[in-house]
Order: C-alpha cells, then structure tokens, then sequence
C-alpha cells in the first residue's frame, strides 16, 4: 500500500457503486481479500477481474448470496458477528466491511476479528455526527430520520450507530493504526473536508477508514 | 453373472458398461479383493487438455445412470435435469462420468457379483453376505483407479449429493491435487447417530425377514422383499419432509372421501408401498446393507484427530457447499459446519441454503436457485482452470 498516513485517497469513478469503487481503490493486484456483506459480490466480482486478487465474500441475505455464487464467486451466507471467528489469523490482505459496522452486535469484536484475520482492513459506515443529524436532533427533540438515517428507532437494523471521531477513539484504543480515512456524501462522492477530522465529522454523511494492525 | 442369481433377484440382467482392473483394491478393513469391477458411464467429450472432466458421485441408491434412461427400471437418469446439453453440470462443455459405487448392485464389485478368493479367482457364487464392510473412502479410491484408467489426472469437479456429497468430500480430502472444484450438496462429514439409527431401522427390517436366510437368499431362490421394502419406506420418509408429505398426501384416503374403519388406506401409506414394491426391482438387499454401513462408518475429521478442518489443510480446491432449508437428514448446520471447517483451512468456499419445503429430495429435484448456483460454481471453476 503506497499511502502515507492519513494520506486523502484518491478515487476514480467508474461503473460501479461509488463508495466500492473508493474501496477497490485501495486494495492492490492479486491481495487476498474478505468483503463482509458483500451483498451480489459486485466488489469481489470486481477485484477478481480487474486485480486477480483472491477476493471471498460473506453476506447474511441468502437470495444475495445466492445470486453471488450462481455468478461464481466464492461467497457464503453468513454473518460478522458469527462467521470471523472460523478464518484463520492473517488469511487475508484486507478484509472489508462496508455500511455494516452499524449493524452488527458486537462492532468491537468485529473489527477485532478483522484485523485478527486480515493485515488491513477497510471499514465505511454511516457518520452519526453529521450536522443535519445533530440539527434534527437538537431542534425536533426526535430520532433523527434523514436519507441515511432513514428508519424509526424501534426497527433499525443500524443498533450501533457512531461518529467519526467515536471510530477514531476506539481505533486508538484497541491499537489499530489508521492509515487512511476519508468522509464522503451518500453517493459515496468524496468530500473536501479531507484536512480537518473535525469539519469531516461535521460534513461527511459516510466515513471510510483504513486500518492496519500494528506491529 | 451367475445364472443362479437371475433367477432369484427380478433385477434384468443388464450387461454395464465398466473398467476391470485385476490387482484389485486394498480396502480399509484390510482385505485385498481382487478383481475390482467399476461399473460407469461417460457423457460428453474429454478434451484433449483432459482437463475437462467432472466425477458426479450417486447417492444411497443411485447409479451411473446418472443422465440416461436407467436400463432396469426405464425411468429417466436420477440427475437427467442437472446433466446434460445445457444445462448446469453442461455435457457439451464438461466430461461427465459417474461410476457404480463399490458395493453397488450395477455392475460394480459388490455383493451381488461373483464372489472370488485370495488368487482373485471366481468361486462360483456371489459374495452375498461375505462381501468385506466397506468405506465411502473404498468407493473413492475405486473411482480413482477408474479415473486414471480414463487418463485424467485432475478432475476438473466432482459433484455429489447426499452420501456422494460424502464421496466429494473424501475425494478433495484424499486426492487435494486431483480435484479442481468440489460441490458436496446436502450431505454431512460425518454420518450422525439419527442417521445411523434410520439405517439400522432398514437392516434390521432385512435381517428380520424370513426370505432374507442369513444373507443367502441368492442360494435359497428367493428375495427377502418384504424386510428390503420396508427398510426403503422407513428410509424415504427421511427424504421428505413433514410439509412436503401434508401438502402431497395431507390425511386424504385412497379412493375414499371419509373414513370407514374398513381398511382405510391413506394416500401417503399408499405412496410409501409403491416406493417400497419398486424399491426391490431394482437394488440388492445385500448391497443396501453394505452401502448403508459404509454412510455409518463415514466421518472424515475422525481421520484428522476430530477437526475436519485438517482434512483440508492447505488446499487448494475451490468449494461449493450447499444445503435445503428443511432437509432434517443432512441439516444446514452440518454444511455449515463443513463450511466453517473449510474456513477453518483457509479454502475457497461458496455457501448457500436453498429454500425449499421438500427435504432432502429437493437435491434431485427441479430447484431452480439451487441449479443456478451449482452451475455458476461450475463456470466459474472452468474459467478458473482454463477450460
């Protein structure tokens, strides 16, 4: 990986999902790699051909998953929480785990399995201290409900919600370097406010971390 | 084949196409039985790389006749809606070949064939009961032996379900370099106590009756139909499921509208009779005992000190695992167990749970995902080998 910490990251806009397409960016030619919740395999699909990388998925919806490995790729249903613990330490380059770290039981544990069994990992999730989330927060007294954030409390599948800077702490707690982040809008658009962690945090309706294991 | 055995056993005498090799076969018992026949059949063409052959293992009471008209009882190939032109396991792309398991009753060394001694010479009976116990690894190894015989030195797949899920797995276990891709479907690594307690259920049924003569039924001239019957009956409800059965048969009377108290018949009685009677045209009473121990003593981590992960250690075969939501003989938890265990090692593994209300049958049946998926999994290892 070619990236000084804390480095932006650089992206190109193709075909596919755009925050993918930040995530592909990363991660180089013929790198093992896990994608947690990769849904119909778009990103392995990708790196498979592009990169010959050796690139696995794990997804928890079964018609997903099925359509995955009808398109021949190595995915199994599964699930975070459950199914990490079964890699062996180190098996992959980089494990990815996009717009799920939210959604997970034990988050902590999940990143802790990640970088027990990848040498990297990239993580994005919804930022929950974006502006209009503090604003709706702050004038209606409510959950807030933005494009995001869009489901009502009490059926949310997103239990662990967190901002930039919650992600940063825990990341520094728990001994993971962070060799790049970027907050980006919801289209996965990259957003300018690459220079403060602070105004990111305040501005970018997705992060996108890059961490590694230290040592 | 003994003429004596024609008169007693109502299966025709079919003369199978198979690959005899005289040095025979060491079994895991330890017996040397020599000659081995392997029954099989081919489908396709080997392409000149011989890179393109795919091994479909059958289950229990399978045969080779895996995509033809089955020559004893003129019914269609038990997989003729997975392989042929076309479709998923594609004839015009892949080499397909499917052999008789050892201990089979279709032509392949097992009970019902001439029974021969340490010289390998015939003795002029059948083996009948004196048939050595056999392991789902014997019938690997007899399909590898037949494999080599064709002249292939890695098969590109090798697909089966139920106990050839078991066969599937052995083989990527025993033979890593010879198999490119293996697809185990609705099967377990290991046989479990329900299982085996099905199966002796069946046995004893045999054992039990009067025709069965202590395994010489053969000498006796007769068949021991009843006990062969039942042990099928007791066998298919473990195919189904409790849905399928109510929504085939619910509590509906054959050729009844209510009940009399006078020999009513239901409808799914009537059914288990019928898959009873056909039952014992066309399979062997000794070999449905051999075959059924065979799935007993299966357990593959067993030979790895209990983590089924070690059987895998460092492959390199791609996997494609794949179970059906209300299969109760071969359960999701067991193919998630193999997945896992493949984690465990590191290997390429695809797992999915078809849905389906119709059991452990649904592997035969038309599942469209379940088609779907398996044929994706096959590409995909074809232009991964360069095929």
């Amino acid at each position: 990986m070619g990236m000084k910490p804390k480095e932006p990251i650089r992206y190109v806009a193709k075909n596919m999902r755009l925050d993918l397409r930040l995530i592909a960016e990363m991660i180089p030619d013929g790198a093992r790699v896990l994608d947690i919740g990769c849904g119909d395999g778009e990103l392995i699909e990708h790196l498979t051909r592009e990169k010959g990388a050796d690139a696995r998925g794990i997804e928890i919806d079964m018609a997903e998953a099925t359509r995955a490995v009808a398109a021949g790729l190595a995915v199994i249903h599964g699930d975070a929480d459950a199914d990490l613990a079964h890699y062996p330490d180190a098996a992959f380059d980089y494990v990815v785990l996009s717009r799920t770290l939210q959604a997970v039981e034990r988050p902590r544990e999940v990143l802790r399995q990640m970088l027990r069994i990848g040498t990297h990992a990239i993580v994005s999730f919804p930022n929950f201290g974006h502006w209009q989330i503090r604003w709706k927060l702050l004038s209606t007294g409510r959950m807030p409900d933005t494009d995001t954030w869009n489901r009502p409390w009490y059926e949310t599948p997103n239990i662990h919600p967190c901002t930039l800077l919650d992600f940063m702490v825990l990341c520094e707690q728990d001994g993971y370097a962070v060799d790049g982040w970027l907050a980006v809008d919801e289209h996965g658009r990259r957003a300018p406010w690459r220079r403060s962690i602070r105004l990111a945090n305040l501005f970018g309706e997705q992060a996108l971390f890059l961490l590694r294991r230290k040592g | 084949m003994l003429r004596a055995m024609n008169e007693v056993v109502p299966l025709p005498a079919v003369d199978h196409q198979r690959a005899v090799f005289q040095d025979g076969l060491m079994l895991d018992c330890g017996m040397t039985i020599a000659p081995l026949a392997v029954a099989y059949r081919t489908y396709g063409t080997l392409n000149e790389a011989r890179s393109n052959a795919v091994l479909v293992c059958h289950a229990l009471t399978g045969d080779q006749y895996v995509a033809e008209t089955q020559p004893v009882t003129g019914r269609p190939g038990w997989w003729s809606n997975l392989v042929g032109p076309g479709l998923p396991v594609d004839t015009d792309r892949f080499f397909v070949i499917c052999a008789n398991v050892l201990g089979g009753c279709m032509g392949s060394t097992g009970p019902r064939e001439e029974m021969t001694d340490a010289e390998g010479r015939g003795v002029g009976r059948p083996w009948g009961i004196d048939f050595p116990s056999v392991t789902i690894r014997d019938m690997v190894r007899a399909q590898k032996r037949l494999v080599e015989h064709l002249g292939i030195e890695r098969l590109l797949a090798v697909v089966g379900g139920s106990m050839g899920g078991m066969q599937a797995l052995q083989w990527a276990a025993t033979y890593p370099e010879a198999v490119f891709a293996c697809a185990p479907i609705a099967t377990a690594s290991y046989h479990s106590a329900q299982n085996i307690a099905f199966h002796e259920v069946g046995r004893a049924a045999i054992h039990a009756d009067p025709d069965w003569c202590g395994g010489a039924y053969w000498k006796e001239g007769r068949l021991p139909a009843q006990g062969l019957s039942v042990a099928r009956m007791v066998a298919h409800i473990t195919y189904l499921s409790e849905s399928a059965l109510t929504r085939k048969f619910g509590r509906r009377l054959q050729g009844a509208k209510a009940v009399t108290f006078l020999e009513d018949v239901f409808a799914v009685e009537s059914y288990l009779r019928h898959q009873g009677s056909t039952f014992i045209r066309r399979f062997d009473a000794n070999s449905y005992l051999t075959i059924t121990r065979a799935m007993d003593y299966f357990d593959l981590a067993a030979d790895c000190g209990g983590d089924l992960s070690l059987a895998f250690k460092g492959t390199k075969t791609r996997f494609f695992v794949a179970s059906f939501s209300s299969d109760w003989l071969f359960p999701t938890e067991e193919s998630r167990a193999i997945t896992r265990a493949l984690n465990r090692a590191a290997a390429r593994v695809s797992f999915i749970e078809l849905k389906s209300d119709k059991g452990h049958d649904a592997f035969l049946l038309d599942e469209p995902e379940f088609h779907a998926a398996l044929g994706g999994f096959l590409r995909g290892s074809a232009e991964a080998a360069g095929v």
